[in-house]
């Protein structure tokens, strides 16, 4: 029987085959994973050093901390630090992002209520114990978790759970990566799509992106193999000029899932927001419907607009938009930003190209 | 641009000047680089020194009347308090009796601290208790001291346990960082992560596996055989704890000033543990465990060392998981993955957190 080991060694040993073909005709080939699972899978299994040298995967903005604009984790932080029985509910990776006001575990340390959710629903239940306190939940993350949003906001207003609201920054995935390409400057001859948000999504969402800008999307899930199989079928469509939309995750229909995209038609509208390092991108957030404007954090707490920057000297920007990698950052270079002490949140989010690039494959 | 904070530095200001040193965050308790700067940089210093090499390791050496006894101390606070597989009180003996185990120590006697908050339900209490006392009675280690105090409702949630552990250290223990040397192999005793992720589940209630249990339990019978069959050629043990594998090896390449390199392939897996940790997006590696050890034996006593541990219920799936490189300054851990890649294995920075999907 082949080992797991030795199976995967015969998909890498396909991928240099074919690669060997692609590369004929063209310099380099530039793969860009969209999601930050698949970025700490890959760096994690040590995948890179099984790939032939001209193959390149490169991180995009798929790391729902990492694409979240710093004005927003300062809304967030003035809001757990501004006293008035507020409660932060929020999914852990937000907590030790650094900001203007510090981050939220410094907010906690210095007596702010921060508490670690693992969905939205823990929130509303959160809050249905906290009677006394504002609970606010970060809605941070793509069409993945955006449907837990809408259906913790439908169950808040179903069962008048009155101090529940959500700070949104939920996002889009499509709409940036039109906005990448339309920028022009980065170089992505194929997208490895998310297997998660694809499965809400459909593979088909992405075939107008290969059509139009003739780009193989492909979606896979997260485990290496996955990832490699991934690869495979993009060195595939690369090799006989034939880009497309498929996927090798068997979960993932080409429609998606029409409840969890209801759910999120229901509750929310596209929004123009900004991203971080992109600035505003047309339609590409979400916002909840009038009617469930009660439910707006930004809104019920009165929060102030925050101003959009980058941290000095840090180039998450341009990791996250595939226009350098985290070791051509002078920060990580130096050790300046480091998980012990994180500049950007691409060091932070256990699903950031830094982090990944930091524990998995800095020496 | 309307209504910015007051207290919002408008200019760019450096990070560092803005990170909060002035209070203990909850990472500096994590196991990873934060607790060991807390314990170098805060807590040496005051008791004494770096020059007392050995005061806060997990059990020190002292000599009583010419006799060598190993003396260790440790506080538990475990939320729930009753977990898959355990509870406060059996962790509290456990892990005790394993800090002198790994020191090459019979444990003889342990002593038990309750901090007890006002309001814990007596029967929550009872329950504890009697846990302790039989994995107490199970290990044939007898808790022979102990104190009690009670708290007020603020002051913590439910209870805090401390124990302490003297033990006679055993002639043929002769361990430490120094004894380490390039070729011998690392053993360890079982699967990852077991411990955490079962009180990740319980805590959070995540339906990832119903029949995960934490490995929490006393290894001293295991460390004993060890060391009766292979003496010396068992150089170093360590029960991994918080900051799991990974802080484990990664302080073993420092302190042996060697590199090291593990196969993941051979680590033991179960697949409860795997399953989790790839759902919350863990790395095994770092996740706590409460009944495992490493120990570094000499290449020839590798195979001996697996059947040994084996021939244990709490080390039934022992394996040989890697070996000690040359030496080096960066004394960098390397694995070879499940794909056959390689990355570096690096010390968990502190609490590890689920990703967000």
């Amino acid at each position: 029987m082949l080992t797991y080991r030795k199976k995967f060694g015969r998909d890498c040993e396909k991928v240099h085959e074919l690669f060997a073909r692609v590369i004929a005709r063209r310099p380099r080939v530039q793969v860009m994973e969209i999601c930050g699972t698949h970025t700490m899978a890959i760096a994690r299994s040590g995948l890179r050093s099984l790939l032939p040298e001209g193959l390149k995967l490169i991180s995009g903005p798929g790391c729902p901390v990492c694409v979240t604009d710093q004005s927003y984790l300062d809304q967030a932080v003035h809001a757990a630090r501004r006293g008035g029985s507020v409660t932060i509910a929020t999914y852990g990776d937000m907590v030790r992002v650094p900001g203007r006001l510090g981050s939220l575990a410094e907010a906690r340390a210095s007596g702010a209520r921060v508490e670690v959710v693992y969905s939205a629903d823990q929130a509303v239940e959160l809050a249905k114990r906290q009677g006394d306190r504002q609970v606010v939940f970060l809605g941070v993350g793509f069409e993945t978790t955006a449907p837990g949003t809408a259906l913790a906001v439908r169950r808040a207003k179903q069962e008048g759970v009155k101090n529940f609201s959500v700070l949104m920054a939920h996002k889009l995935l499509l709409p940036v990566m039109r906005a990448l390409l339309a920028a022009g400057d980065v170089e992505v001859d194929a997208f490895l799509c998310p297997g998660h948000v694809s499965v809400i999504l459909g593979y088909a969402a992405f075939e107008e992106i290969a059509r139009d800008h003739v780009r193989p999307c492909v979606v896979a899930g997260f485990d290496p193999p996955q990832v490699i199989s991934g690869i495979l079928e993009i060195l595939r469509q690369l090799a006989d000029d034939k880009p497309a939309a498929t996927t090798v995750y068997p979960s993932v229909s080409a429609a998606g899932n029409a409840k969890a995209l209801e759910a999120i038609e229901d509750v929310f509208v596209p929004v123009d927001v900004a991203w971080r390092a992109m600035g505003v991108v047309p339609d590409s957030g979400l916002a909840l419907r009038e009617e469930l404007a009660e439910f707006d954090a930004q809104r019920r707490l009165g929060l102030p607009e925050m101003e959009s920057y980058e941290m000095p000297g840090c180039r998450c920007g341009d990791v996250i938009t595939g226009r350098c990698s985290p070791f051509d950052c002078s920060l990580f270079e130096a050790a300046k930003c480091t998980p012990r002490d994180p500049v950007g949140p691409c060091m932070v989010s256990t699903e950031g190209a830094c982090a990944a690039a930091y524990k998995y494959e800095r020496k | 641009m309307t209504g910015r904070l007051p207290d919002a530095k408008r200019q760019h200001v450096p990070w560092q000047r803005l990170m909060d040193t002035q209070h203990i965050q909850m990472a500096h308790g994590g196991g990873g680089q934060l607790t060991a700067e807390l314990i170098e940089e805060i807590i040496l210093p005051a008791l004494g020194g770096p020059q007392q090499a050995g005061l806060l390791a997990d059990a020190a050496a002292v000599a009583v009347d010419g006799q060598r006894a190993a003396f260790t101390t440790d506080s538990y606070v475990v939320w729930p308090l009753e977990f898959p597989g355990g509870d406060i009180g059996k962790l509290a003996v456990c892990g005790t009796i394993n800090d002198l185990a790994v020191c090459g120590a019979r444990p003889v006697a342990l002593s038990m601290g309750l901090i007890v908050q006002e309001g814990l339900e007596i029967a929550l209490l009872k329950r504890v208790l009697a846990s302790a006392g039989r994995a107490a009675a199970e290990a044939q280690v007898p808790i022979v001291t102990g104190d009690t105090k009670v708290v007020g409702r603020d002051a913590l949630d439910g209870i805090v346990i401390n124990t302490a552990g003297i033990g006679q250290l055993l002639p043929q223990a002769q361990l430490g960082f120094e004894r380490v040397l390039s070729g011998d192999r690392i053993v360890l005793s079982g699967p990852l992560g077991e411990h955490g992720l079962a009180i990740m589940s319980q805590r959070e209630s995540l339906s990832v596996s119903a029949e995960l249990a934490s490995d929490c339990a006393a290894l001293h019978h295991v460390t004993a055989a060890l060391l009766a069959s292979l003496g010396d050629e068992v150089r170093f043990m360590r029960d991994l704890t918080r900051g799991g594998l990974a802080t484990t090896v990664v302080d073993l390449a420092r302190g042996a000033g060697r590199d090291i390199e593990i196969d993941e392939e051979a680590i033991p897996v179960n697949r409860s543990a795997w399953a989790a940790a790839e759902l919350l997006g863990l790395d095994l590696l770092t996740v706590a465990n409460e009944g495992k050890l490493v120990a570094v034996v000499s290449e020839s006593s590798a195979d001996e060392a697996v059947k040994i541990m084996a021939g244990h219920d709490v080390a039934a799936q022992a394996a040989v998981i890697g070996t000690v490189g040359s030496e080096s300054a960066s004394q960098l851990v390397e694995m070879i993955t499940r794909i056959g890649g390689r990355r570096v294995v690096q010390m968990p920075y502190g609490e590890e957190l689920p990703r967000i999907c």
